[in-house]
C-alpha cells in the first residue's frame, strides 16, 4: 500500500484583534519561494482591514500600556519560548521565503529568538534607564517617566522576513505600544506563523495586528490615519517614503529615522528603536508639610 | 466703650459688632466629633503654593500718596507692645505717651490702636492713656505658654478686664490642639470670651507651634467659631512668629468666615515685623487676600514694638524728601 | 475711606539700552541683512521700538555656510570641556545683564516686568548653565560612548518667551557640539540680538551661533536649507505640521514643540486657595501666551459654583496694564493680529452659548490689551474648548468622576500639559499616570526647569527640551 500522504495545506490569514480573519475584501495573492515555486495564498488586506486593525490596536492600548512592566516582560519571554518550540517550522519558512541555506536559516531563526528574549528583558528596565529624577531648583519633586507613544504602524522589512520583523516589532511592544504590522510583501509567511505564536502566547489580542498584502496599497491609509501615533517606514520603498512622511505630518506622527537600505539585522540593536517610540512625561509636585 | 477701642473712623463699625455665629455654624460646634469633622473638612493648604503666592505679592510696590496712606494706616494698626519680665510702670507710662503721640514734633501723626501689656500693668496703661482713644490690650490666660488650669486663666482675664483692659489677647492651649482635643480648645475660648465681658477678644494661635498651614487654618476657624473677635498669629515668644504665608492663611479664614456668615473678624500679625517695608507687605496681603474692607485698625493689627519707629522714620522720609535717622525718633 | 492704590511703579525704559536699529548676527559679526528691514513694535503702546534688519535667502545661505565651517573646523572638534566654558560664560553674562534683558523683553513682547525679571531671564541663564555642564559629560548621558553632534541646527522660535526659547534651543545644541542658525520671531527679535552681543562678548568662535531676524519666509528657507542637519521649531501646530511635511524625506532630525489645550483638573478635595492661584497662573501667566497654558479648567461639579465665585474674585484683582510696571500682573497681547484672533474665538464662545465673565479691570487706552476672561458652561464641542486661544481666556467645564475627568482631559489632539489639584496622593499618581501629556503639574502649574524635560504628546509635537532626555535632539543617536 502506498504511504504517500497528501499534506494538509495551511491557509494563511490576517491577524487582527486576536482573531484570524480573511481580508474583508476577499482578496488573496500567491506567495512563492525564491525559486518562484508556489508556497501559499496570502490574504491581501484592504484599507478597511487596516482601519479595523487600528481600531483593534487602539482598543488594546490601554490594557497593554497599563500592564506592569514585569508582566509585559513575562508575556514577551513566553513568546520566545513558543518561538523556540516552533523553531523547525520557522527555519523551513525562513529558508523558503528568503532562499537561505539551512545553516544560515537556522542561525537567523536563532538570532530572532534571542532578539525576542533581549527585548523581553528590557520591559522593566526602560523606566529606570530612560526615566529621571529631575533635580529642579525649587521645592518640588519632579520626575520623568517614559511612556509608550501609542498605536504604531510598522512596515516590516521586505528582505528579512523573521529576524528583521522581530527586530522592529519587539521594541514597539516591549515599551507598551500596540501596533499594526504590514508584513514584508513577498515574504509574509514567517510573519503569519509568528502571529499564530502570538495568538497562543499571552499577548493580548489587538496588541499586535499583522496584515499581509501590498505595502504600497496599505501605507497611505495608515500614514494618514489620525489614530495612528507613529510610523516605521522601514519596509516601504524609499521612493514612496516622502509622500507618507508628508501624510504623517498631518497629525504630527512620530516617524522613525530608518536607513534607506535594510540594515544587517544580526548586529546588536542598541536602544534607538526603543527610545524612538517613547514619550517622556514629566510630573511635578510641591514638597511641603 | 463698646467693642471698638481704637481711633477709627466715624460711627459704629457694624463689622465688629458682637454677633452670635449663624445657627448652622453653631450647630457645627455642638459636640467634639462634629467640630472635628468640620475642621478636617476644610480644604487643605498647599505649603509651597501659599508661600509662592505670598512671595509673589511681596514684590508689589506702592508709592507716593498710597505709601503715605499705608504708613499712617499701619501706625493706626499698631498694638504697641511690651511683654518683658523687666517691664515696669515707668516703661509702660513711656509707651503710653508714645502711643498717644507717636511723633510729638508732627501732630498729624495718628495714635496707635492700643498698648499691649501684661495684666498687672493694665492699670498703669489705662492711667497713661486716659482721655485718648488708644485701647489697652492685655495678654492673659497664662501667656505665653497657656499652661495653667482654666480657673487660673479666667482669673487672669478677669483681672485684666477689671483693671480696665479693653482688649484681651488670649493664647490657645496648643497642647490640646495638637493632641486633637478641639472641644477643649473651643470651650476654653468660649469661657474666656464670656470672662471678657465688653472687652475685645484676640485669640493667639501661636502658629509657630502649630507648625502646619492646615493646623493654622483649622485653629483659625476654631477660634472664629468660638467667638474670637480677632485671630492673632503669635505671642512673639516663639520663633517663627508672624510670617506672610501664615497671615495669608488666616486672612483667607476671615474672608471665608465672612462669606459664610456675613461677619467680619480681624487678624493680628504679631512678632518679627520690624520695618515699614515688611508692614506694607502685610497690608498688601490684607488688601489682596481679605479685601480692602479689612484695611482698618478694627480688622487688622500689628503686634510690634520696634516697627513704630521705622514707620515714623519712613513717614518723615516721605514727607520731607530725605531719609531720616534713628536719632530723630524717640527711643522708648 | 481708604486710598489704597498701587501707584505706577515702572521700571525705567532706559535700562533696556534700546537702540534705533539692530542688525543680524552672522559669523561673529553684526551685519546688515539684505531682506526688507522690519519694525518691531511695543505692543503696550503700539510705538515702533526699533528697526531690525532681516535675512534674505542669500543671507540664510551665508549663515548656514558659516555655521557649517565653524562646526567642522572649530566647534565640533573642540574638547567638551572647552565648549563648556564658553557656555558657562554665556550663562553668567545673561545674569549680569539680567535687568537690561528683562526690560527689553517686556518692551518688545509686552509681558509684565515681574515675569521677564523673575522667570524668563533667570531661567534662560539657568538653561545655559545647566547645559554647559553636559558638554564634557556626553559619554555619560546614556546614548553610548562618544555620541556625535548632528552638525548645523536650524532653529525657529516663537514670540511668547523670546530669550528663554532662544536659550532652550541654543544651549543644548552648543553643548552637544552643533552650531546654530536661529530665527527669532518677527515681532520679538530684540533680546535674541542682545544675546548675540553677549555671545560675541563671550568670545564664542565666529559662526558657532548665527541669528537671523525675519518673518516666516526666513524660517521656511532656513529649515528647508540643504545645509541644515537638524531642525528645531517651537510655535503653532499648524506651522509645525507644514515643517514636518516639508522635511519629509530629507532625513533631517526634527523636534517640534507645538500648541496645547491643557486641562487643569480640580477635585473637590483640592487645596482650593492654591488651586485658584494655580488656575490664575495657568491661564493668565504671560497673557495666556503659553503653549502649556491651563486653558481648560475641569472642575468637580460639586464645587464648581464655589470655585468659580472665588476665581472671579481673584481674577478681578489682576492688574492689567503697563508691562514695565512692577505691579502689573497681565501685560499686553503681543500683536494686533493675536488680539484679533483672541477676539474672534471669544466671539465664537459667545455665539456658541458659553457664559462669559470678563474682569472689570480697567484697560489702557492704547496698546493691545485684553481683559482676563472666564467662560463658564463650556461644553467639549465648543471651539473655545478645543482650539488653542493663546490668550487670557479660560474655559470652564465640569466633571463628576475621576474617569470622566481623564476622558475629558485627554479628549484633544494636543497633549502638552495637564494640571491636577487634589490632596489625595494616590489620586494624584493615578491621574498623572493617565494624562496623555508631556508635563503634568500636580498641585502646582507652569513650573519649568532646565533639568526637567518638556515637550508634548500627539499634535503638541515630539522631542523633549531639558534634562538628559533633551540632549537626544542634538546628538546623532
Amino acid at each position: 500500500m502506498s504511504e504517500v500522504r497528501l499534506t494538509v495545506a495551511k491557509t494563511y490569514k490576517l491577524y487582527l484583534g486576536g482573531a484570524f480573519p480573511r481580508s474583508e475584501s476577499g482578496r488573496s495573492y500567491p506567495v512563492t519561494d525564491q525559486a518562484g515555486a508556489f508556497l501559499a495564498n496570502a490574504a491581501q488586506a484592504s484599507r478597511k482591514d487596516a482601519r479595523d486593525a487600528v481600531v483593534a490596536a487602539r482598543k488594546a492600548f490601554g490594557g497593554w500600556s497599563g500592564a506592569t512592566a514585569y508582566n509585559r516582560g513575562q508575556v514577551l519571554y513566553r513568546v520566545a519560548e513558543l518561538l523556540e518550540g516552533r523553531r523547525d517550522q520557522f527555519i523551513a519558512e525562513v529558508s523558503a521565503s528568503e532562499g537561505l541555506k539551512p545553516a544560515v536559516a537556522k542561525s537567523t531563526v536563532d538570532a530572532a529568538i534571542d532578539r525576542w528574549v533581549w527585548y523581553a528583558g528590557w520591559t522593566d528596565k526602560i523606566a529606570t534607564v530612560f526615566g529621571a529624577a529631575n533635580p529642579v531648583a525649587g521645592p518640588y519633586f519632579s520626575f520623568s517617566v517614559p511612556e509608550p507613544t501609542g498605536v504604531v504602524a510598522v512596515f516590516a522589512p521586505q528582505s528579512s522576513s523573521l529576524l528583521g520583523l522581530v527586530s522592529v516589532l519587539a521594541p514597539v511592544i516591549a515599551s507598551g505600544n500596540t501596533c499594526v504590522v504590514v508584513a514584508g510583501e513577498d515574504r509574509p509567511l514567517p510573519a503569519i506563523t509568528l502571529s499564530e505564536v502570538l495568538a497562543t502566547s499571552d499577548v493580548p489580542g489587538g496588541v499586535v495586528n499583522i496584515l499581509t498584502g501590498r505595502t504600497a496599497e496599505l501605507a497611505p491609509w495608515l500614514a494618514s490615519h489620525a489614530d495612528v501615533n507613529a510610523l516605521d517606514l522601514g519596509g516601504v520603498a524609499a521612493a514612496n517614503r516622502v509622500e507618507l512622511e508628508k501624510a504623517a505630518a498631518g497629525t504630527v506622527k512620530r516617524v522613525l529615522r530608518v536607513p534607506v537600505e535594510e540594515p544587517d539585522w544580526t548586529q546588536a540593536p542598541g536602544t534607538g528603536r526603543l527610545r524612538a517610540l517613547l514619550e517622556t512625561k514629566t510630573v511635578w509636585h510641591p514638597m511641603g508639610a | 466703650m463698646a467693642a471698638a477701642p481704637q481711633a477709627t473712623t466715624s460711627g459704629a463699625d457694624p463689622t465688629t459688632a458682637r454677633a452670635a455665629p449663624p445657627a448652622d455654624l453653631a450647630d457645627l460646634t455642638r459636640d467634639e466629633s462634629t467640630l472635628r469633622r468640620f475642621l478636617y473638612g476644610l480644604p487643605g493648604v498647599d505649603a509651597v503654593g501659599v508661600e509662592a503666592r505670598a512671595a509673589s505679592l511681596a514684590t508689589r510696590s506702592i508709592k507716593k500718596a498710597s505709601k503715605l496712606w499705608a504708613i499712617d494706616t499701619a501706625i493706626r494698626m499698631v498694638d504697641l507692645t511690651t511683654l518683658e519680665g523687666a517691664d515696669t510702670p515707668g516703661k509702660v507710662r513711656t509707651l503710653a505717651a508714645k502711643a498717644r503721640r507717636p511723633d510729638p514734633e508732627r501732630p498729624g501723626v495718628p495714635s496707635v490702636a492700643a498698648v499691649c501689656v501684661y495684666p498687672d500693668l493694665v492699670a498703669t496703661a489705662v492711667a497713661g492713656l486716659a482721655g485718648s482713644e488708644v485701647g489697652v490690650a492685655s495678654v492673659a490666660t497664662a501667656f505665653p505658654s497657656g499652661r495653667a488650669a482654666l480657673p487660673v486663666k479666667l482669673a487672669d482675664v478677669a483681672d485684666a478686664v477689671a483693671a480696665g483692659a479693653t482688649e484681651v489677647d488670649m493664647v490657645i492651649d496648643r497642647g490640646a490642639f495638637l493632641s486633637g482635643r478641639y472641644g477643649l480648645v473651643f470651650d476654653e475660648i468660649t469661657a474666656v470670651r464670656a470672662a471678657c465681658g465688653e472687652a475685645h477678644l484676640k485669640v493667639i494661635l501661636e502658629t509657630g507651634e502649630l507648625a502646619t498651614y492646615d493646623n493654622v487654618r483649622r485653629a483659625s476657624w476654631l477660634a472664629l467659631l468660638a467667638g474670637g473677635d480677632f485671630i492673632k498669629t503669635s505671642t512673639g515668644k516663639i520663633s517663627p512668629a508672624a510670617t506672610l504665608p501664615v497671615t495669608h492663611v488666616m486672612l483667607q479664614a476671615v474672608r471665608d468666615f465672612h462669606a459664610r456668615t456675613g461677619q467680619r473678624r480681624g487678624v493680628k500679625a504679631a512678632g518679627g515685623i520690624r520695618n515699614t517695608k515688611e508692614a506694607i507687605r502685610y497690608l498688601v496681603a490684607v488688601h489682596e487676600v481679605a479685601g480692602e474692607e479689612w484695611l482698618t485698625p478694627s480688622l487688622f493689627r500689628f503686634g510690634a514694638s520696634s516697627l513704630l519707629n521705622d514707620l515714623l522714620m519712613q513717614r518723615r522720609a516721605q514727607h520731607e524728601g530725605h531719609y531720616s535717622g534713628p536719632d530723630y525718633v524717640t527711643v522708648d | 475711606m481708604t486710598s489704597w492704590e498701587y501707584a505706577p511703579a515702572p521700571e525705567s525704559r532706559e535700562i533696556a539700552r534700546l537702540r534705533p536699529s539692530y542688525r543680524m548676527f552672522v559669523g561673529g559679526e553684526f551685519v546688515e541683512g539684505t531682506g526688507e528691514p522690519l519694525k518691531t513694535v511695543n505692543p503696550a503702546t503700539e510705538e515702533v521700538l526699533a528697526e531690525v534688519s532681516t535675512a534674505s535667502a542669500s543671507d540664510v545661505d551665508k549663515a548656514v555656510a558659516t555655521a557649517r565651517k565653524a562646526q567642522e573646523k572649530v566647534w565640533g572638534r573642540m574638547p567638551g570641556a572647552e565648549r563648556a566654558k564658553y557656555i558657562f560664560r554665556i550663562a553668567r553674562m545673561i545674569a549680569e545683564r539680567g535687568r537690561e534683558l528683562a526690560v527689553l523683553e517686556s518692551l518688545d513682547n509686552g509681558k509684565p516686568i515681574r515675569e521677564s525679571r523673575d522667570v524668563d531671564i533667570p531661567t534662560a541663564s539657568a538653561h545655559f548653565f545647566y547645559h554647559a555642564g553636559w558638554a564634557d559629560k556626553l559619554d555619560y548621558a546614556g546614548y553610548g560612548p562618544d555620541p556625535q553632534p548632528l552638525g548645523v541646527a536650524g532653529q525657529v522660535i516663537p514670540w511668547n518667551f523670546p530669550l528663554l526659547m532662544a536659550s532652550w534651543k541654543i544651549a543644548p545644541a552648543l553643548a552637544c557640539g552643533n552650531t546654530v542658525v536661529l530665527k527669532p520671531a518677527e515681532t520679538t527679535p530684540l533680546t535674541a540680538l542682545v544675546l548675540a552681543e553677549i555671545i560675541q562678548q563671550a568670545d564664542l568662535p565666529p559662526g558657532v551661533v548665527n541669528i537671523l531676524p525675519g518673518a516666516g519666509d526666513v524660517g521656511s528657507t532656513l529649515v528647508n536649507h540643504p545645509g541644515v542637519d537638524k531642525v528645531a521649531f517651537t510655535g503653532s501646530t499648524e506651522v509645525g505640521k507644514s515643517i514636518q511635511s516639508s522635511l519629509a524625506g530629507t532625513g533631517k532630525k526634527l523636534t517640534l514643540e507645538l500648541g496645547g489645550k491643557a486641562a487643569n483638573i480640580v477635585f473637590d478635595d483640592a487645596p482650593l486657595d492654591q488651586a485658584v492661584e494655580g488656575i490664575v497662573n495657568g491661564i493668565f501667566f504671560n497673557q495666556g501666551h503659553v503653549c502649556c497654558a491651563g486653558s481648560r479648567l475641569l472642575v468637580s461639579e460639586s464645587i464648581a459654583d464655589e470655585l468659580l465665585a472665588t476665581l472671579h474674585q481673584r481674577v478681578s484683582t489682576l492688574r492689567v496694564g503697563d508691562p514695565l510696571d512692577k505691579n502689573t500682573d497681565v501685560g499686553a497681547i503681543n500683536s494686533g493680529m493675536q488680539l484679533a484672533k483672541i477676539r474672534e474665538l471669544v466671539a465664537a464662545g459667545d455665539a456658541e452659548g458659553a457664559e462669559r465673565w470678563t474682569s472689570p479691570c480697567p484697560l489702557p487706552e492704547r496698546g493691545f490689551f485684553f481683559a482676563p476672561t472666564v467662560f463658564a458652561n463650556v461644553s467639549q464641542s465648543m471651539r473655545i474648548a478645543r482650539e488653542e486661544i493663546f490668550g487670557p481666556v479660560l474655559s470652564v467645564l465640569t466633571f463628576r468622576t475621576p474617569d470622566e475627568a481623564v476622558a475629558k482631559a485627554n479628549n484633544t489632539p494636543y497633549g502638552l500639559s495637564a494640571g491636577i489639584w487634589t490632596e489625595k496622593g494616590s489620586r494624584i499618581l493615578w491621574m498623572a499616570d493617565r494624562m496623555r501629556a508631556g508635563v503634568v503639574w500636580a498641585n502646582t502649574f507652569n513650573r519649568f526647569d532646565p533639568t526637567a524635560p518638556f515637550g508634548g504628546y500627539q499634535e503638541s509635537g515630539f522631542g523633549r527640551e531639558g534634562g538628559r532626555t533633551g540632549l537626544e535632539a542634538y546628538l546623532n543617536v
